[in-house]
């Protein structure tokens, strides 16, 4: 792990890596969308409202995964302090508000014609919405930690004790009676006809390397205004220093 | 270091004790919402604990197949709501979602009233897991499965 806690290894990996993540991840989401909204076939009881699914679940999952990769960056910053860690934790965190965003807007338009309304306090779509509170909190608190100069163990910690809605939002619709379905896709097995279910997996791959990619600009922006500063400030005291002397001269 | 451990494997312990802990919390949490939590009441809890005629409550099950009348005014429908172990009748005046059908989800908001119809204000529909093109709906399960076959 340690062999790329230098950021020029990482770098030169992630100069290549995102382009090539966006690129390929927007090529399979768009061909899965596009097959999904095309082709795909009508649903039995649901018609033709099912082929939001192809945008509402993958992006529901990856909501989820954008706190689990903060959750998991924020344990390797608290214990290995790992120098990359912090910075993969604030890249995942914008993406995954988005995708969770957009979760809850298709999941609001399917909900109507599926369910005949717009919004329910469920288990599953009230802990989704905290979920994108967690999100907000933790933008808020990282950009607040940047500004004051603070440790960045503090979001670390917030990134940590928000893990735990991720089983809650899982668990929502098995613990307790909730008007949103149970999960189609189990281990090993699936709900879910052939027709939907692959189409569904292509544009989940193609979503989550959409993630990686901008995870990876992300971070690698960061690290160019960590750079940035550090450039100003060696040069702001090389000027004071050279000042300095030119006055004792 | 008086401990005898690396700091690294000291964070490591720490951490772990406090997800432990928050875990724990957050089960003890969940498990004591496990009532409070749940959307809707099924007719099995509904029956056991009827709820006062005054409170507004959630009943959710399956609408049962064969149970769904209409009165002669045309509008109100009554129909049986199932979970397999108890069923309550239940009675709405509106207009249904789309996915209203026998032998599919139901949750209706309303009260359960003194006679023991659940007189309802409104109707939500609930799909199930299962995602079946239109075209294999009228097939038997043998013809799903070779039709299913033949696309892999």
């Amino acid at each position: 792990m340690h062999a790329f806690a230098n950021p020029k290894r990482f770098l030169s990996l992630a100069r290549w890596l995102t382009p090539l993540l966006l690129v390929s991840g927007l090529l399979l989401a768009g061909a899965a969308l596009l097959y999904g909204l095309l082709w795909a076939p009508a649903e039995r009881l649901q018609g033709d409202s099912v082929r939001i699914l192809f945008l509402h679940v993958p992006t529901a999952w990856l909501a989820m995964g954008g706190w689990s990769a903060i959750a998991i960056s924020s344990l390797v910053e608290l214990v290995w302090r790992h120098p990359l860690a912090s910075l993969a934790a604030r890249a995942s965190a914008v993406p995954g508000a988005v995708f969770t965003a957009i979760c809850l807007a298709t999941g609001s338009l399917w909900g109507r014609p599926a369910w005949g309304t717009w919004w329910v306090w469920d288990g599953r779509l009230t802990s989704m919405l905290v979920l994108l509170f967690l999100y907000f909190g933790y933008i808020a608190l990282a950009q607040a930690v940047d500004r004051e100069g603070a440790s960045s163990r503090i979001p670390a910690i917030f990134g940590l004790v928000g893990a735990i809605n991720i089983p809650i939002i899982h668990y929502s619709v098995i613990w307790w009676n909730s008007l949103h379905q149970p999960p189609s896709i189990t281990a090993g097995k699936s709900a879910m006809s052939p027709e939907f279910l692959i189409p569904l997996l292509v544009a989940t791959f193609g979503f989550s390397l959409i993630f990686g990619g901008v995870v990876l600009a992300r971070m690698r922006a960061l690290l160019a205004e960590i750079q940035a500063e550090a450039r100003l400030r060696r040069k702001a005291l090389g000027d004071s220093a050279s000042r300095g002397r030119g006055v004792t001269a | 270091m008086t401990s005898g451990l690396k700091p690294k494997h000291q964070r490591l312990v720490l951490v772990l004790l406090a997800l432990v802990a928050i875990i724990g919390a957050g089960t003890l949490a969940a498990w004591a919402l496990r009532n409070q939590a749940s959307y809707f009441y099924v007719p099995k809890e509904m029956m056991a604990n009827p709820p006062s005629p005054d409170r507004g409550v959630r009943l959710g099950g399956m609408v049962k197949a064969g149970s769904l009348k209409t009165d002669p005014d045309g509008v109100t429908i009554r129909f049986l709501v199932d979970d397999g172990e108890a069923e309550v009748p239940v009675k709405f005046s509106g207009i249904v979602p789309d996915l209203f059908v026998e032998g599919s989800g139901v949750v209706a908001e309303g009260h359960l009233g003194a006679d023991g119809t659940f007189v309802a204000d409104n109707l939500l529909a609930k799909h199930d897991e299962n995602y079946v093109p239109r075209e294999l709906q009228d097939m038997t399960e043998a013809q799903k499965r070779m039709a299913i076959e033949e696309t892999n």
